[in-house]
């Protein structure tokens, strides 16, 4: 079963973009979110991960009406942002919970688990 | 009052056995389909055909098996009626289901029958799963293991059928869409964490029948039945964990004194002044016994400690020949293993009763300073009892006071009232709120 991990951060874009230099400087090989993905992906668990730019700089593509419009600004502004998000391939909720509480966060981020839906009919289209 | 081997009053046993039937039917599908909602629907229509079947041609030998059997072939055929569209079950599972149920429908009953232990247990753990609200984990757990209907639960827990029902209906969709899995998990670390969660939703269920939070009564005897009804099944099924076998204890002893803790019309009689006769002596004999069980497994916890303290109060002969030093101690240990104020509250009427008033009060002290019970009525209640001992009845009855503003209860809250605040009784004859061993 497919579960993503998405990672909520209460950063704002400022606080970010500084944490976000701070981590490049490092060149860090051997941090805590290197050797997390290193890892998940040596038990051949890790489907894929990405890191977001923050929602600060998000276009939002509304369908009202009859009409597609383009926003700036992310879909809800809220206090959490998604920041990023890990996929993992894994037997159940509690190996999937493991993994979450594996990952080295910092105070004030939220880790939301949503396990993914399998068999509809879209997916067929992937494996073509 | 016993809550007697069936452990449920107001229903007979065979509805109890009825539901335990039921019970065994769910946890069997609910592990194979991984779906609670396709397990419920098929043994609903498993229970509707044995209604037709067995009043014609008699009760089949087996009929658990008979039951199961046929709730399967339920599911299965419910399964190719919904064809393509069915989305509730992984269709692979039920692709190879099927075809066992199809080709040989004899080994699927053996196989069924000897794991149904592993079932019953695999349906607690899914239902007691921390991912889960509480509130749902108690109320699923009363639905599918203990077998209440909705109404039943909605009307015990005073909510409306409606609200359940669909709390209900979202559970059973997180838990299969969400992956929550029918199984024992197999890791200790992992097991020890969800037992820890399923004990406290039976414990949790136990104390809202025990000391109701809403309501006007003070007992609800249906819900501390279905607990320790649960309580011995977690027990059965996990003879070798220490903390569960405590657990059942606890609620053993606590449940032995329910005759005795309401007077005729339904006022609350303080530990003081219960009438031990009227504490069951077939409860005690159980709970202390099932208490020596978990001593013995030499892995202590909070439900053995409680348990013990429990098992002390039961052994005295009054209130005043209790052993309360060795209550005080039980009381200090139970403050090391899960830290928390509730237990300093019960411990100061321990340390009280064994050294004295003032000593009780030296442990209370700091709890009052800290304000983190503020709210909290038993800590009123205790206060103004030490108080009251140390002769301070001036300062005790601003406490009582206090204790009649801060409890949900509405029959304790009157008692109170009526004891110490409205007329000051010239003698304490005792904590007033039965607290100093039953929370929290």
């Amino acid at each position: 079963m497919k579960y993503a991990l998405l990672i909520y951060s209460q950063l704002n874009a400022d606080e970010y973009g500084a944490v976000l230099d701070a981590t490049r400087q490092a060149s860090d090989t051997d941090g805590p979110w290197v050797k997390y993905t290193r890892a998940a992906r040596d038990a051949g668990v890790l489907v894929g991960a990405e890191q977001l730019t923050h929602d600060d700089t998000a276009t939002s593509l509304r369908h009202l009406g009859g009409d597609r419009m383009v926003t700036d600004g992310p879909y809800m502004e809220t206090k959490e942002h998604l920041l990023g998000f890990y996929l993992f391939d894994v037997d159940d909720l509690d190996t999937a919970l493991d993994w979450a509480k594996r990952m080295p966060t910092h105070p004030g981020q939220t880790i939301e688990v949503r396990a993914a839906l399998s068999g509809l009919p879209w997916q067929r289209a992937l494996a073509d | 009052m016993a809550a007697g081997p069936g452990g449920l009053a107001g229903s007979t046993r065979l509805e109890r056995a009825f539901r335990e039937e039921w019970g065994a039917v769910v946890a069997t599908l609910a592990r194979r389909l991984g779906d609670l909602q396709a397990a419920e629907d098929a043994a609903a229509e498993a229970f509707a055909a044995a209604s037709v079947t067995w009043a014609r041609d008699g009760v089949p030998p087996n009929p658990g098996g008979w039951l199961t059997v046929t709730a399967w072939r339920k599911a299965v055929d419910a399964h190719r009626a919904a064809g393509a569209r069915w989305t509730s079950i992984d269709p692979q599972v039920l692709g190879s289901v099927a075809a066992d149920a199809l080709t040989a429908p004899d080994i699927a009953e053996t196989d069924m029958t000897e794991t149904l232990g592993d079932d019953r247990l695999g349906l607690i753990f899914a239902c007691c799963h921390p991912a889960l609200a509480e509130d749902v984990r108690v109320a699923l757990t009363l639905r599918f293991v203990a077998g209440l209907t909705t109404r039943e639960i909605a009307a015990a827990f005073v909510v409306p059928e409606a609200t359940l029902a669909q709390r209900l209906v979202r559970a059973k969709r997180k838990i299969r869409e969400s992956g929550i899995r029918f199984t024992v998990p197999s890791a200790p670390g992992r097991l020890a964490e969800r037992l820890q969660s399923v004990r406290a939703v039976v414990y949790l269920v136990f104390n809202e029948g025990f000391a109701s939070s809403s309501g006007s009564s003070l007992i609800r005897d249906d819900l501390c039945d279905e607990a320790i009804w649960l309580g011995r099944l977690l027990h059965r099924l996990m003879p070798g964990d220490a903390e569960s076998a405590g657990l059942l204890a606890l609620m053993l002893l606590h449940a032995s004194r329910r005759a005795a803790r309401l007077a005729a019309d339904g006022r609350p009689v303080p530990l003081a002044e219960q009438d031990r006769s009227a504490w069951d002596s077939a409860l005690i004999a159980e709970g202390t016994a099932v208490l020596d069980e978990a001593l013995v497994l030499r892995s202590p916890g909070a439900y053995q400690l409680q348990a013990a303290i429990a098992a002390l109060h039961a052994a005295a002969g009054s209130f005043e020949a209790t052993d309360w030093p060795q209550i005080a101690l039980l009381y200090r240990a139970l403050a090391r293993v899960d830290p928390s104020p509730v237990v300093e509250v019960n411990r100061a009427v321990a340390v009280g009763m064994a050294d004295g008033p003032l000593a009780g009060l030296a442990v209370l002290a700091p709890v009052l300073a800290s304000g983190a019970l503020a709210e909290y009525g038993p800590l009123h209640a205790a206060h103004g009892f030490l108080l009251e001992k140390a002769g301070d009845s001036e300062r005790a009855r601003g406490a009582w006071k206090r204790a009649t503003e801060t409890l949900d209860n509405a029959a304790v809250r009157e008692e109170l009232l009526r004891r110490y605040v409205e007329p000051l009784t010239e003698r304490n004859p005792g904590p007033g709120v039965e607290n100093g061993d039953a929370a929290p």
